[in-house]
């Protein structure tokens, strides 16, 4: 497939993950019924669905957490084997939690510097003296965070314990970590849950400016249909773990089984 | 009734006529001098006035290949950013006049401005400034490009239209051969009596109007600012107040620039408190508001201390009151009180400032409202040597200001260098010195009605002249000075000031001109309250049921009772006791129109927009049923309805004079 480019300039390129017939099951329960969908270069693709529809389940299986008992898993083209979620964050995967899962003791530069560690060459013992190679290497990863501490505009907080963060900069705190293991494929679990207009208005600002910034390819679980509308390139939507509907925003939008499942009543 | 300055005035200033002229003297004098720092990426970034030089070079050749003509205007609009003050001091290298804007204007004023002074080029910060120029670009059909520092989200902007900070620079390197000879005519071609810049006044009433200020405005109140406080290169100072603003185009790049400081600007709006710490300024100017809420933020921070913590702050706090203002005026305070404040100085006062960011201070101004005499009390206690000035955008900033030792709440101070300063028999004020302004931009009649043929300018302000001290007193503005309908002054701003002296009111505006009582609406202060609430257990879900609560009430009646009793010993103004109040159930707000991008209450509009309130506040209604539009930081409307207590408070008899 060639590139192609959207209205408002960016790239998107060949598929970078492809999720082919996947089923997952816990025990009895199906919480995924062979599902397939892809994911290509650069772009944002969103993963709606009501609430028990499998959504985290399939972000979880992209990042390595849960193994599909069927079906495969492409990435940049291969096929990926089971491996454990440490393995694929190497591979250039990163993600934030429905839950905000920060170390709520840990300030908030120290929080996104734990985000670069898959990156780092050096070991604990060296780390711990702290000399040399260490410490160059530290200073290295040190001003990546920092422009990334800019890009996100959360200065003001750097020495500021997470812990003590409203919960709207918590999350976009853990954004940043995500960011600082500068992956290839960024996933967010409801990115905008709990926040107010203007947070959810500045989280969108910062999804949009990280992919059209970064190239970063994007998959994001979200509730609210406006943000899902106005942001993404494409949509999946799932129901008790079935795809229903795919394609872009206003497609999914007219499909009448989405409408029925998820959206309800159609407004003008 | 005159009055002139006892320090002498600069009046030969050599070559140094033009701030490119200035700044050619500085790269020659200090060239490996620290000029600017920002804070970036968690460092402070630092230039010398040489590489600051080479940098305005480039950008002036950049706008010059932009095809900016002499005479042209370039619209400037962001937070203070080195990057910005430089494009502004390119903009004097190619005869161009810079004219910042309040980055905090919604569209529609931001649009109004362009319009007015024809930009073809904006120089914006970021994509929030850029998208409001786009926003009102397509009505605006002389802009013509548009250039921002920070390129993010701006990747895909047209790169016909839209150009990086970078990319001019790179245009400008890259014409130099080409246009160096004909910016270096450009600047020697230049006289003391350009135009310099040009500043948009805050429009207390109706539109603002453009103040056009010339080389010999800026640079001489410059110059005798400078020589009025003793500055030198050594000064460090934060640049933090808008740019919009004449003070920040003075300090930052007047004084900066005359006496070759440094400049510091901070990371982010949110961390100029820790920058300013990092800084530790010399020489630094906050408006009362600013004092006030570190005040009030010292204070609750010290009601969570622990218990030995806290008494020593107030033992020692109440010492530094007795003697500490008459030390920093080098008055004879007694040896054992010394040493007390010196023991006061390691333990309490010392770690404090430095927490404040304050300890460096040496010259440190406050201007535009007045400031509670126990606030300016206790900045002066720690030795900090906070004055006040009397200015305005028309003088160059300064008409009046304290010197050292000579310091007072009450008063703004004597006639600065180089000004000449009357007060007519209406008692408004008159100044006229270099720094009084060349006109209002296209505007001649009102360039008319402010300034007159011989060059006194009316400041708009009612004061005297303390016959004891020769220091200037304002009332306040003069078309708000009248009468109430028994003939007796009414002088609202006054008493709001007494009113706003109490941490707990963040805003008030007294109302009775022509009627025949006053009344107030109040704007309770949500930081200080709030804390109180958390403290008494009184749980409360929006600003709106804060403000109406039965305790808060309770507490602004105390407070304005209080009030009312001192207005009582004035024999002038007792007749501005307020009869009834109300507490406004949302907070006054400059994207509303109620106050100006510099926080002065806009009376007349706020009379219009609350009629129903003040009504209720005159026929004795207990309540009134309101419904008021609220515009959102994005510019989007929307409305807030409440049902406000109005309540009646106690008067006293005047104790001042027998009628």
């Amino acid at each position: 497939m060639t590139s192609t480019v959207t209205p408002d300039g960016r790239t998107i390129g060949d598929v970078l993950l492809e999720v082919k017939n996947i089923t997952l099951r816990f025990g009895g329960v199906e919480a995924i019924k062979n599902i397939s969908f892809d994911v290509r270069e650069g772009e944002i693709r969103a993963i709606i669905g009501p609430n028990g529809a499998g959504k985290s389940s399939m972000l979880n299986v992209i990042n390595g957490f849960y193994h599909p008992q069927e079906g495969e898993i492409f990435f940049h083209g291969r096929k990926r084997n089971a491996m454990k979620p440490s393995q694929i964050a190497r591979q250039g995967i990163a993600r934030t939690f429905q839950n905000i899962a920060l170390f709520k003791g840990m300030n908030t530069l120290d929080n996104i510097m734990t985000g670069c560690f898959t990156h780092m060459k050096t070991s604990l013992l060296e780390q711990a003296i702290w000399w040399g190679r260490a410490e160059r290497e530290e200073y290295v990863y040190r001003e990546k965070v920092e422009h990334i501490i800019d890009f996100l505009e959360i200065q003001a907080i750097r020495k500021t314990p997470v812990g003590a963060l409203p919960y709207g900069l918590q999350k976009r705190v853990e954004l940043a970590r995500a960011l600082a293991a500068e992956p290839k494929l960024l996933l967010l679990d409801e990115p905008m849950a709990g926040m107010n207009v203007e947070e959810k208005e500045d989280m969108c600002r910062f999804i949009l400016d990280v992919n059209a910034e970064f190239g970063t390819t994007t998959v994001l679980i979200e509730h609210d249909m406006g943000v899902v509308m106005d942001i993404s390139d494409r949509v999946v939507v799932l129901d008790y773990g079935r795809k229903i509907g795919d394609g872009v925003p206003d497609e999914v939008r007219s499909n009448q089984e989405v409408i029925d499942a998820y959206l309800g009543v159609a407004h003008d | 009734m005159t009055a002139t300055s006892p320090v002498k005035a600069v009046t030969d200033f050599g070559d140094l006529v033009s701030l490119p002229k200035l700044l050619a003297r500085n790269t020659r004098a200090y060239g490996n001098q620290i000029a600017y720092r920002e804070k970036e990426y968690g460092i402070w970034q630092e230039w010398t006035w040489a590489e600051a030089a080479k940098i305005i070079q480039e950008l002036a050749s950049g706008l010059m290949a932009l095809g900016v003509q002499p005479g042209d205007h370039i619209a400037v609009v962001g937070r203070n950013r080195p990057a910005l003050y430089w494009s502004m001091l390119a903009a004097g290298h190619i005869g161009a006049v810079p004219v910042p804007l309040y980055q905090d204007a919604v569209a529609e004023e931001m649009e109004y401005v362009l319009e007015h002074c024809g930009a073809k080029v904006v120089i914006a910060e970021d994509q929030e400034q850029v998208d409001k120029v786009v926003e009102v670009s397509e009505r605006i059909h002389h802009l013509e490009k548009v250039v921002y520092y920070d390129p993010r989200g701006l990747r895909n902007y047209d790169g016909e239209r839209f150009l990086s900070f970078e990319e001019l620079r790179r245009r400008g390197r890259g014409a130099l051969a080409d246009t160096t000879p004909k910016m270096q005519a450009i600047v020697d071609a230049a006289t003391f009596d350009d135009v310099c810049v040009m500043l948009y006044t805050s429009g207390t009433t109706g539109k603002p109007k453009g103040v056009v200020l010339s080389n010999r405005n800026i640079i001489s109140a410059s110059a005798n600012s400078a020589i009025f406080d003793h500055l030198t290169n050594k000064e460090s100072t934060l640049a933090y107040l808008p740019m919009a603003w004449v003070g920040d185009f003075i300090f930052s790049i007047g004084q900066a620039m005359w006496c070759g400081f440094e400049i510091n600007c901070p990371e982010s709006q949110a961390t100029m408190q820790t920058d300013m710490r990092e800084i530790g300024p010399s020489y630094f100017f906050a408006p009362p508001r600013f004092f006030e809420s570190l005040l009030t933020s010292v204070m609750i921070r010290m009601e969570d201390a622990s218990h030995i913590k806290r008494s020593l702050f107030h033992a020692f706090m109440k010492h530094a009151r007795k003697v500490g203002p008459a030390m920093l005026d080098g008055k004879p305070v007694g040896g054992w009180d010394r040493f007390i404040y010196r023991l006061g100085n390691v333990l309490v006062y010392g770690p404090l400032k430095d927490a404040l960011g304050l300890s460096r201070v040496r010259v440190g101004y406050t201007a535009g409202e007045a400031i509670g005499p126990e606030i300016f009390a206790f900045y002066r206690s720690l030795g900090i040597n906070l004055k006040q000035l009397y200015g305005q955008t028309e003088a160059s900033v300064f008409i009046t200001q304290q010197p050292d030792g000579e310091v007072s709440d009450e008063t703004v101070g004597v006639v600065s260098p180089g000004v000449e300063l009357k007060i007519d028999e209406r008692g408004e004020v008159f100044y006229r010195s270099d720094g009084s302004f060349v006109e209002y931009f296209n505007n001649p009649d009102s360039t008319r009605d402010t300034k007159d043929a011989e060059g006194w300018v009316a400041t708009g302000d009612a004061g005297f002249i303390d016959e004891k001290t020769g220091h200037l007193r304002i009332l306040d503005r003069a078309k708000d000075v009248g009468k109430l309908s028994d003939g007796s002054l009414f002088a609202p701003k006054y008493v709001e000031n007494k009113l706003k002296f109490y941490p707990n009111i963040l805003e008030a505006v007294v109302i009775g001109a022509d009627r025949d009582m006053c009344t107030a609406m109040i704007n309770i202060d949500l930081y200080a309250l709030g804390n109180w609430a958390e403290r008494n257990n009184i749980a409360y879900a929006s600003y709106q049921e804060l403000a109406g609560h039965d305790r808060v009430y309770t507490m602004i009646k105390s407070h304005v009772e209080e009030v009312n009793a001192s207005l009582a010993d004035d024999a002038m103004l007792s007749g501005c006791q307020i009869h009834r109040f109300l507490v406004l159930h949302k907070e006054l707000d400059a994207d509303d129109g109620e106050l100006t991008r510099t926080r002065k209450v806009r009376r007349r509009i706020i009379e219009e927009k609350f009629h129903d309130l003040v009504t209720g506040l005159y026929d004795g209604s207990k309540e009134v049923n309101t419904e008021t539009e609220v515009t959102y930081e994005d510019g989007r409307k929307g409305s807030i309805k409440a049902c406000l207590r109005l309540e009646d408070t106690k008067t006293f008899a005047s104790k001042g004079a027998a009628a």
